[in-house]
């Protein structure tokens, strides 16, 4: 069975509804990831350095990462000595492959969320300034609401304007409440409030918001330490997951976001946001190749319901759509 | 990361080619290699990249090595002028318009920096004597209106706002009216953050400029935007015709590659820097800086470019000659102080260095703390700071008050300087066999290169763990 039909297969068992999604939403990578690479191999007949140079820039601008490719590259380059490949052709399923693998190259990691029934279930979220926290945090209260959990916001980032008062729009949208302070005030006292509050009124989930930050920020990467240190002690075993939210569209400084935030803020999955409007999917391979943290949530659009659990599988056949359809027509064909 | 080693790879391709007179080809590809993957890992895009490295190429094959230079140092040296012209001459201003008022308008993704960024603008030209207007054009992000009003209101300047019902273009036209019959002279309208391939979205941009005319279309960028920030200035540039670009988050520990991508698909002059949360943290742009930021190893060629430069050679022989005799006063420690400080931040010195791009994360080089150190030098009298030996309780006392330091700030330093007299007097042992090795000299020149004891690593303070640079 060929390698493109087993992974359609494994979706098959999907709901249709987030494949979709997913394809919609990476359209933008596939067009500048996939449709390139085929392209360029129906160019190239023969395999030479013209044509690995060519594929290492259509994978560098994916923003791949420069370490990835050139590892990716160089393992290519051997494949086609031991198995003299000649054509370009024969050379796409095991760089197809290749990716599905760097995606997945730990299974054993769970994307899904640390949340379990019958405790206060805590979140914290943090990452620079800009990425999306905010957001994000609304659209998870949405789909915990939609589970039928109680949820509870805490207003963590006490330092942007009006960041509160965007949370308090989100909370009155999804209908949940929002513990805060003042502007200003100190971030670890608004999360002791509401982590009290969230123990008195038993609800599900706590999501805490946190000011954007940069991660060469001394100050406040300690700052993020303390919130931290105060989950801990007010409830222990929380906060239940720290996530960092990264945007899709920045560059190599994502692997330094999630390296710093990952040592000092005990970060335990990633979200990335804005996927969907622009062609730079690849960041996501260069994380998992390079880093142990695994991608838990995708923003695959702007509406309420665009936040999707990150699942490897999809993501490749989102990318591959267009080869799998072709094969699968082949397929036909012959029969 | 790959790109700690990246500065001492590229030493070692130099290292095999020295003595050569002229820069020929093999030479020039083994150096660009090196550049062509620093910019990458800056998020320089490919194509910029390419068409960058072949103009390069034409240009430094051929040239002849200048002296003190070894021929891959001698690329670097054009690279980096390259670069700088890439991203044009000298700091631009922003246009006023003759008949007030000046109208501003900013466009950008979402979470660029934009609503910050129109604030920190008010501030700047409130500096200078302007009567900003903020208009709150964002109608779409909760609580974005707000957030500018907020700002409005720590810088004191007005904000003009119809709430979220009306539509943008309405609100910059009657905001321009606002402000003329206010006597307010700069509008500035925030945008809500939008993808570059929204349609409806990028059409109420384009309205909103037909209605206002603005004088200044600028576009916030994330210094920490990857491949994509070609296609987002590209159609942005394109539907808007902007007049410059504004790069934010630059205090970060991104090298902005996106800079040059910008700068090199538009065309368009990059005016201002923020570099940091608060509202007067915004800065002319400067292309130099910006340029060896990028390519991240400004280190070898541009270290000793600038010591040869700002360091007073005279000065540096004296220096070194007392030093030898173990002699090292406060005198000294300021004067070195302060011609580093003349060679840039700390923090990008250190980068300079070949092998210290590894040590950069691991030290906490805290600009602060040196300035506290200074201070407590600067507090001391002539004689105190030719002999430290006059320096009792009572005097320190004094010093710890007139630096704003306490006193155990002042003895750990005094501790400190005693351990760095002491290294000094062994390096300078060290150093007289170094400058027969070797033949860059300005390094040895260089004072205050203190060999950091191995068990410190990370624990101290900047100025006291420097490694020499030498291998």
């Amino acid at each position: 069975m060929s390698f493109f039909k087993r992974l359609r297969d494994a979706i098959v068992q999907k709901s249709e509804e987030v494949t979709q999604k997913f394809t919609d939403g990476l359209s933008k990578t596939r067009d500048l990831l996939v449709e390139k690479v085929e392209d360029l191999v129906r160019r190239y007949k023969k395999i030479d350095d013209d044509f690995f140079d060519e594929l290492e820039e259509i994978l560098i601008t994916s923003d791949v990462g420069v370490n990835t490719v050139m590892e990716l590259i160089d393992d290519l380059r051997s494949e086609v000595r031991k198995q003299k490949i000649e054509n370009a052709v024969d050379l796409q399923p095991i760089l197809s492959e290749k990716l599905v693998a760097l995606l997945k190259n730990d299974e054993a990691a769970d994307t899904s969320l640390n949340v379990q029934d019958g405790r206060v279930n805590v979140i914290l979220f943090v990452g620079v300034n800009g990425v999306g926290k905010t957001t994000t945090i609304g659209k998870m209260a949405h789909m915990f609401k939609q589970q039928g959990k109680k949820v509870l916001l805490a207003a963590g980032d006490t330092f942007r304007a009006a960041a509160i008062e965007q949370l308090e729009v989100w909370g009155g949208r999804v209908g949940v409440e929002v513990i805060k302070q003042q502007q200003g005030s100190d971030p670890a006292a608004v999360i002791y409030d509401a982590i009290q509050a969230a123990k008195s009124r038993q609800v599900d989930v706590l999501l805490c918001d946190t000011a954007g930050r940069l991660q060469n920020k001394v100050n406040l990467m300690e700052e993020l330490a303390k919130v931290h240190r105060v989950l801990q002690r007010e409830l222990p075993g929380a906060p239940h997951e720290v996530l960092l939210v990264l945007d899709a569209t920045t560059g190599q400084n994502a692997l330094s976001q999630a390296k710093t935030f990952g040592q000092s803020a005990g970060v335990s999955g990633l979200v990335l946001t804005k996927l969907d409007g622009t062609a730079k999917g690849g960041i996501v391979i260069a994380i998992r190749n390079e880093l142990n943290i695994p991608v838990k949530y995708v923003g695959l659009g702007e509406g309420m319901d665009d936040l999707q659990q990150f699942d490897p599988e999809q993501f490749v056949h989102a990318l591959f759509a267009g080869l799998i359809q072709k094969e699968e027509a082949e397929a036909q064909e012959n029969a | 990361m790959a790109f700690e080693s990246l500065a001492n790879r590229l030493q070692n391709a130099f290292d095999k080619l020295r003595g050569r007179g002229k820069i020929d080809e093999t030479i020039v590809n083994e150096a660009m290699r090196e550049v062509r993957l620093a910019l990458l890992e800056a998020d320089v895009n490919f194509k910029v990249v390419k068409d960058f490295v072949a103009r390069v190429k034409e240009r430094a094959v051929g040239q002849e090595v200048m002296k003190s230079l070894t021929p891959g140092q001698m690329v670097i040296k054009i690279v980096n002028e390259e670069l700088v012209a890439l991203m044009g001459g000298n700091a631009v201003g922003l246009t006023m318009a003759h008949r007030p008022p000046t109208v501003i308008m900013m466009a950008g993704l979402q979470g660029a920096g934009k609503t910050t960024t129109t604030g920190k603008l008010a501030k700047y030209l409130q500096k200078q004597n302007r009567k900003p207007l903020l208009v709150a054009g964002d109608i779409y992000r909760p609580a974005a209106i707000k957030q500018l009003q907020v700002l409005g209101e720590q810088l004191g300047v007005p904000v003009f706002t119809l709430g979220d019902q009306v539509s943008p273009v309405d609100i910059a036209r009657q905001a321009i009216e606002h402000a003329k019959t206010n006597h307010l002279d700069v509008v500035l309208i925030d945008t809500a953050g939008r993808l570059h391939i929204d349609e409806a979205l990028m059409d109420e941009l384009k309205q909103i400029r037909e209605v206002t005319k603005p004088d200044e279309i600028l576009l916030v960028v994330d210094a920490m935007t990857g491949q994509d920030a070609v296609n987002v200035a590209e159609s942005f540039n394109s539907q808007l015709e902007l007049t410059g670009v504004v790069l934010t988050k630059l205090d970060g520990d991104t090298r902005g590659g996106a800079a040059l991508s910008v700068k090199a698909v538009t065309g368009k002059p990059i005016k201002f820097a923020a570099m940091g949360e608060k509202l007067d943290a915004l800065e002319p742009f400067h292309p130099d800086r910006m340029a060896s930021r990028i390519l991240g190893m400004g280190d070898v060629l541009s270290l000793i470019e600038k010591a040869q430069a700002s360091v007073d050679e005279e000065k540096a022989r004296d220096m070194e000659r007392q030093m030898r005799q173990g002699e090292f006063s406060f005198d000294m420690f300021l004067d070195s102080m302060q011609q580093l400080r003349n060679l840039g931040p700390f923090e990008d010195i250190l980068g300079m260095l070949p092998g210290m791009n590894k040590m950069k994360g691991k030290m906490n080089v805290d600009e602060k703390q040196i300035a506290r150190v200074e201070a407590i030098a600067k507090s001391m009298t002539k004689a105190e700071r030719a002999n430290p030996d006059l320096l009792n309780a009572n005097r320190r006392k004094r010093i710890a008050n007139g630096s704003g330091t306490s006193i155990q700030e002042v003895n750990r330093f005094l501790k400190q300087f005693e351990e760095m007299k002491k290294m000094m007097k062994q390096f300078s042992g060290a150093a007289d066999k170094m400058v027969k090795k070797s033949k860059k000299k300005g390094f040895a020149g260089l004072p205050f290169m203190g060999k950091g004891g191995g068990n410190n690593q990370g624990g101290m303070n900047f100025p006291f763990n420097f490694k020499p640079p030498f291998k």
